[in-house]
């Protein structure tokens, strides 16, 4: 027992590179890999869950959703929330954190707050939001009104459930951006600030020739971070409207959930999982892409 | 330019008012949350809503005494627990090891863990736990969280490991430490830090998940995001519920957020700002 445990400890001092991060590979393969490759194996066959066996039909599914008014509305659908929710994140964000850019007694209790929105879990923060925007009785239409505006029927109505599910994601994501930013912000050089300022340099031209193209490098990063997950808003989305009134806010991911696990199509699914998988490769790439020739110049 | 005192005091006057505006969002929703479960029922369907009241704690106990809360938190605690402990001991070699030797394919592996949906694993693996009655189990819902957590801690701790010194490791192999006990007596005491973010950072991300859970767990293992979220599909909304029972839910959370305050976005984005 003894020298078999020694023999142990030795193959791994000898063979670090391969013993420690083996167990981690054999899980990740296990857990990520396999799925990964089931998923894309069901992606071309039909199979409606606990409904014989699956069968091979080759390139079927994604003809078919070529075809489908659905992946039509969830592209859209998908377009709409995730173009105007990142833009917005990204402005306030890089806005916000040049204004808390300085000095302050209190800036660790700003960051505190900030962390919140994003830290906390989703579907309880999303319940209270539902409750908020309830257009009846919620308080968000009691707060416009008591200043002077017309509510809104906020996720009620086709017209402004999306409008009203990018507020609040912006309200939870614009924070992480801020703080990644202010990180980014803290590290840059000071020598371009004081020529600037010595050749009279106005604060606004300050922000445009010099903050902007030192922080684009991490504005873009942390825009590829946000998308990972934005492209792929499930939690949110699902526990405020469910992708209604109707479809209206029914993204291509939300739309796959459902045929996957309300109408148990599993092939068809699979190979709309596929194609959000691919949107969300494409979109990074090409981020990437920005981000490296930026670095170039 | 010469700034008055006055002005000086203006202006910062200004940057306070301004500070307070932009932090007034990101704590309404978390007061609202708070003043929804001190209401009683027909106060939370109240117009014009009402700011000031008599707060009522008998929501929180509602919530453990009809609706079994008290269940729902320890399995969310025994999953996030046992995700985040798997992570640790099977991640911290890994990562070490990616950061010592560069092993960018094990990153790669991680990217596409990280990028891939969740609904891409859920199908896959609802069918494999249906197909093994593992539906409604610690273990399914276990496996599941750890396509989250442990990505993230790997990601993580490569960063703090590379930090470390290599003259250090050197030193204790020359006064005769293997390898092993080296990096268990030397290097992890050095990240221990960062051991403890990411450990923080995994257990708010398997506590906070809703996708798997909704799909793999039962009334033995259902999470407490689940049961909140269900508190909307009993037919009628339970309102006073969702805020006492949110409330509970965010508070854990939010502890463990402010004590990683200051590794917490630096931890969530230094794979995306590096490399």
């Amino acid at each position: 027992m003894k020298t078999a445990f020694r023999a142990l400890t030795r193959f791994i001092d000898r063979r670090q590179a391969f013993a420690y991060p083996a167990p981690a590979v054999v899980t990740l393969f296990l857990i990520v890999i396999i799925p990964i490759v089931f998923n894309l194996y069901l992606a071309f066959t039909k199979w409606t869950i606990g409904l014989g066996q699956p069968r091979f039909i080759g390139l079927g599914n994604f003809i078919e959703l070529l075809s489908d008014e659905r992946v039509l509305n969830g592209v859209k659908v998908m377009i709409y929330f995730s173009g105007l929710s990142l833009s917005l994140e990204m402005v306030l964000g890089l806005l916000i954190a040049v204004y808390f850019n300085r000095q302050f007694k209190g800036s660790e209790v700003v960051q505190a707050i900030y962390i919140l929105p994003f830290a906390a879990t989703p579907v309880a923060v999303a319940l209270i939001w539902r409750i908020m925007l309830n257009p009846e009785i919620g308080v968000l239409n009691y707060l416009l009104q008591s200043v002077g505006l017309p509510g809104s029927l906020w996720v009620s109505s086709p017209k402004t459930v999306i409008p009203a599910l990018v507020m609040v994601d912006v309200w939870k994501w614009t924070p992480m951006i801020t703080l990644i930013v202010l990180a980014g912000l803290k590290s840059l050089p000071h020598n371009p600030y004081e020529a600037a300022r010595v050749d009279g340099a106005s604060a606004l031209q300050i922000f445009w020739y010099i903050t902007l193209p030192l922080i684009r490098p991490v504005l873009i990063a942390a825009l590829m971070l946000r998308s990972l997950d934005n492209l792929k808003e499930f939690d949110m989305i699902y526990t405020i409207t469910q992708g209604g009134p109707g479809i209206a806010s029914e993204t291509l991911y939300l739309y796959s959930y459902n045929v996957g696990f309300n109408f148990f199509k599993a092939g068809y699914g699979s190979a709309l999982m596929v194609v959000v998988f691919l949107i969300v490769l494409v979109f990074n790439v090409v981020m990437n892409r920005i981000r490296l020739s930026a670095q170039e110049l | 330019m010469t700034e008055t005192r006055i002005t000086k005091t203006f202006k910062s006057i200004l940057f306070y008012a301004g500070t307070i505006a932009l932090c007034v969002p990101p704590v309404f929703v978390f007061v609202w949350m708070i003043l929804t479960g001190l209401k009683t029922g027909v106060q939370n369907i109240a117009y014009p809503p009402e700011f000031i009241f008599v707060p009522t704690l008998e929501n929180f106990r509602a919530v453990f005494e009809q609706y079994n809360f008290f269940r729902y938190l320890v399995n969310s605690l025994i999953i996030a627990g046992f995700a985040t402990g798997i992570s640790l001991v099977v991640g911290l070699p890994a990562a070490y090891s990616i950061a010592k030797y560069r092993q960018g394919k094990i990153g790669l592996m991680i990217l596409v863990a990280r990028m891939t949906p969740f609904v891409s694993y859920l199908l896959p693996w609802y069918i494999i736990f249906r197909y093994l009655k593992l539906i409604d189990t610690y273990m399914a819902l276990t496996i599941t969280h750890l396509i989250i957590t442990l990505p993230m801690v790997i990601w993580l701790m490569v960063s703090f490991f590379e930090s470390v010194p290599t003259e250090l490791e050197d030193a204790a192999m020359i006064d005769g430490c293997s390898r092993l006990q080296s990096f268990l007596i030397i290097v992890l005491p050095l990240v221990r830090n960062g051991i403890a973010t990411s450990a923080i950072i995994s257990f708010i991300f398997s506590w906070n998940q809703f996708l798997f859970s909704l799909i793999l767990s039962g009334p033995k293992t259902k999470t407490v995001p689940v049961a909140v979220y269900n508190f909307i599909s009993y037919g009628k909304i339970d309102w006073a519920g969702i805020g006492a029972a949110a409330t509970l839910i965010v508070l854990p959370v939010s502890v463990f957020a402010f004590f990683v305050r200051r590794t917490i976005v630096q931890g969530l984005t230094m794979g995306a700002l590096k490399e």
